[in-house]
């Protein structure tokens, strides 16, 4: 490719250190990147969470205001479902989908490299609103028009709006990516039915996220409009209707629980097999409920709405559709108990959160169901019934199957064991801490204890449990904890693990721990679901190897590090305050500086990515 | 290694799985992505249609004849594209240019048109005559009760349409704003296409695919138009909807 005589800085060939973790553009350091980094903001939120079950252990407690209090509850939320169980949701995506389906890279490396700096700086908007004047104080929903100017002039709500935006950018860039990927960089006989299943659940995500997040969009735009110029999609004065974002919100909003627990079962479902040392049981039917959940998913936003008066036709059919979706999920609980019946089961670490998965998202599942009825769900709106449901299939859910999955392939990343007693000890844990912090929730949501409140009084009744709960978090946090020893003792004294430690079953495990950067030496052919699990039974000779030899890696051309998906980052970081804050020379008022400098580096960032070869000439790899 | 190239080289068509490029695939994903976020300009569109408190509304200021016409011009505006990019593939590059070429004038036309549009919007004035209040639009009523021997026989009163005057305003300017944002993306994208091919190696016939890819796009941005022009002005101004 020609440069055009455009003098553009040569892509980084062998950078080191630091520069390395910037510019790299492999799919697998970017998973890590994106792991760590969530893991990280998931404690954030957990320690946002503590604050608020110290606040509430007692009657009349005054350890936070009620401001505070909300900024709390809305930042928690906020943090936990987007920057912590999605973005430990694209870690996966990152790491495995390539190995899984035998590719040697993502299908635009640098798209990717893109969508993890993006992410960071839609994390960092957001959690930065703590220190820049006050967090967003409106539920993680944001309804207007109470997050109008009108009722809500500080900045927090404008951190959050922006932090999604950029948030929503990074998710739609490796959405477009993981789906290109999948479709079209599957190594030859992969056929769509012979993907492992975490692959097909990530592919049905990504669907969604491209669907869904420009509805946000339009929404978080049409609020932000608002907000910045004076105009009236949510001023009711002006005859605005205050549904309309329920509606986009819960359009966009229903879809993204289903983007936060679909990896999270394509986890399990992997996990199950290995340990139960047999095919998942039904895997057709699997990967059908799982398109199906996607569709269906569709169908049920305003469910999050009983209570406003759509009348009954629409709360009798959006009832009928809510109840209508408990049945491929049904289907998979089952088939997922079929995997594990009669097979030989190892209760390892990553097993016993799979099994704990199932166990606690049945009750979230159960509960569902109950506020699937519109006459229930009126008396369950807004109290802790629903918290504790939101936990037990978040937490319970998708956390417990994402902890599940960092055991399960901690050894393919790192090449070394988590230790299995600590784990266990983690297990119990947060599996104890878990049950006790929100199952007492449940009580308080039909003994009518509303949800986002920041105290309550004495003769309320709602002592007892409340100090439960509150001993329950620390139980649950400890298991935390126990985790981060395990983690760091692992990673400098941990056991050296095999390419293929757990007798794995897909691709990945193939390949030596922790991959090459080249990720196979010889694209592998499949002809098999669980192609890697016959291959090691067959012992045909006449296949092609796929692990092992390094003979001819130095003929394995991959594109060399780019600098620009970080600078265009970093323009988008400094663009998005640019629309919040304005400079004001003598008369001359609102010069929009910040917002020129991080337009103009982004053009610069996207420019030169367009323009620069995949390699350089002198590189040798 | 071919297949290590395959991924992010220029010429992978034949080796992927599906054997389309990995770049039209993207496009195609992200069009779908595009399309609900439209869908969701224009349901918020609908949702306010006929709610506004106030004037100016949409039979005061949509003038069908002039917006017709701009329509036209970036229907045809499609046109070209089709003929610049079968001209490439059949090798013939000064008719790939001069094709290229009118699609971004005819763009950048419409553009001058939506920016003529609103400008004529923001400035609407309702012109009165005190002696003809037959035909007037609902908002035009709202001055008849001036028609008292208070003002003159005849006035012309300004009554701008912003997107801050009422929910018309707001729906109408973020929706044409939005689709005008991208068709200056689009012809952007195009004029560069053009000034890259003026070099020498910068779009030849074997690089048919990045006009493809700049022409797929632009049909999108087009078929947008073709509903907002439907929905939006035509239901806006014939009765009945």
């Amino acid at each position: 490719m020609t440069t055009l005589g455009i003098p553009i800085p040569k892509r980084p060939i062998h950078p080191t250190g630091v520069w390395d973790w910037l510019t790299t553009i492999d799919h697998k350091k970017i998973g890590v990147l994106y792991g760590v980094t969530a893991f990280f903001l998931f404690l954030t939120g957990g320690v946002e969470a503590l604050w608020m079950r110290v606040q509430l252990m007692g009657p009349e407690a005054d350890f936070v205001t009620p401001e505070v209090y909300n900024q709390l509850f809305t930042m928690h939320a906020t943090t936990m479902i987007f920057l912590g169980v999605m973005p430990m949701g694209a870690a996966f995506f990152n790491f495995l989908i390539p190995l899984q389906i035998g590719a040697r890279d993502v299908a635009f490396p640098r798209l990717n490299a893109f969508s993890y700096w993006t992410f960071l700086a839609g994390a960092l908007i957001l959690k930065f609103s703590w220190f820049m004047g006050g967090a967003p104080n409106a539920g993680w929903f944001g309804y207007a028009p109470i997050t109008g100017i009108e009722y809500n002039p500080g900045n927090g709500i404008d951190f959050w709006i922006l932090s999604l935006q950029v948030l929503g950018i990074a998710s739609l860039a490796a959405a477009l990516n993981f789906i290109v990927t999948i479709i079209n960089m599957r190594a030859p006989g992969m056929s769509l039915m012979r993907m492992p299943l975490f692959t097909w659940m990530s592919f049905v995500t990504a669907f969604l996220l491209i669907l869904a997040f420009p509805v946000i969009t339009v929404a978080l735009i049409e609020l932000m409009f608002d907000r910045f110029y004076g105009t009236n999609f949510f001023v009711t004065s002006a005859g605005a209707n205050p549904l309309l974002w329920q509606h986009l919100f819960w359009v966009f909003g229903h879809p993204e629980v289903y983007i936060l627990i679909l990896p999270a079962m394509g986890i399990v479902s992997e996990i199950l097999p290995t340990f139960s040392k047999k095919p998942l049981f039904g895997y057709p039917v699997i990967v059908l409920s799982g398109v199906v959940i996607g569709f269906m998913g569709w169908m049920v936003w305003a469910h999050h709405m009983f209570t406003v008066g759509l009348g009954p036709v629409a709360n009798s059919v959006f009832a009928v559709t809510t109840m209508a979706i408990a049945i491929p999920t049904g289907v998979k609980i089952f088939s997922w108990i079929g995997t594990m019946w009669g097979g030989s089961i190892s209760f390892k670490t990553p097993m016993m959160f799979a099994i704990g998965f199932i166990a606690l998202f049945i009750i979230g599942g159960l509960s569902g169901v109950m506020h699937s009825s519109a006459a229930s769900d009126a008396q369950q709106q807004d109290t802790y019934f629903i918290v504790a449901h939101i936990h037990y299939v978040l937490f319970g859910g998708a956390i417990f199957a994402i902890f599940g999955g960092i055991y399960y392939w901690f050894p393919k990343m790192t090449g070394k064991f988590l230790g299995e007693k600590l784990g266990q000890l983690n297990f119990w844990l947060m599996f104890i801490g878990m049950n006790v912090t929100f199952f007492p929730m449940h009580f308080l949501g039909l003994d009518g204890m509303p949800r986002r409140v920041y105290t309550y009084s004495e003769g309320m009744g709602w002592d007892y449990w409340n100090l439960v709960a509150t001993v329950g978090s620390v139980v649950l946090a400890l298991g935390v904890l126990v985790f981060l020893h395990n983690f760091f003792k692992t990673l400098i004294s941990g056991e050296e693990a095999p390419g293929d430690p757990w007798d794995g079953r897909t691709l990945e495990w193939s390949i030596p721990s922790p991959p090459p950067h080249y990720n196979f030496v010889q694209i592998p052919t499949v002809s098999d679901i669980d192609d890697w699990w016959h291959r090691k039974r067959e012992d045909d000779s006449s296949l092609a190897p796929v692990a092992g030899s390094s003979e001819d890696e130095h003929d394995i051309h991959l594109p060399d590090p780019s600098y620009w998906p970080l600078v265009t980052a970093v323009g988008l970081f400094i663009g998005a305050y640019g629309l919040l804050y304005t400079l004001n020379i003598g008369t001359f008022t609102g010069f929009p500086l910040f917002a020129i400098v991080g337009g103009s580096i982004t053009l610069v960032g996207i420019t030169a990515w367009s323009l620069e070869p995949v390699n350089e000439p002198d590189s040798d790899h | 290694m071919a297949q290590a190239e395959l991924a992010h080289g220029g010429h992978e068509e034949h080796q992927t799985t599906t054997g389309l490029s990995h770049k039209k695939l993207l496009m195609w994903a992200f069009l779908g992505s595009d399309c609900m976020f439209f869908g969701s300009l224009i349901a918020t569109y609908l949702v306010y249609k006929n709610r506004s408190l106030g004037g100016p509304l949409p039979e005061d200021v949509f003038d069908i004849l002039t917006t017709s016409t701009s329509t036209f011009v970036l229907l045809m505006s499609s046109m070209s594209m089709v003929l610049a990019y079968s001209a490439l593939t059949r090798g013939n590059m000064n008719g790939f240019r001069i094709w290229l070429l009118s699609t971004c004038i005819m763009g950048a036309t419409f553009l001058g048109f939506q920016v003529f549009e609103f400008n004529e919007f923001v400035n609407h004035e309702v012109h009165f005559e005190c002696s003809h209040l037959e035909d007037l639009t609902k908002f035009e009523r709202t001055f008849a009760d001036r028609c008292d021997g208070t003002v003159d026989e005849v006035f012309i009163e300004h009554a701008g349409l912003t997107p801050r005057t009422n929910l018309f305003g707001t729906t109408f300017f973020v929706l044409t704003g939005f689709h005008g944002g991208h068709v200056t993306l689009g012809v952007i994208w195009l004029l560069a296409m053009f000034f890259y091919s003026l070099r020498k190696g910068g779009i030849t016939p074997a690089k048919h695919e990045e006009v493809d890819l700049a022409a797929l796009y632009w049909h999108f941005v087009d078929i947008v138009w073709i509903i907002i022009f439907t929905v939006i002005y035509l239901f806006g101004v014939f009765p009945g909807f």
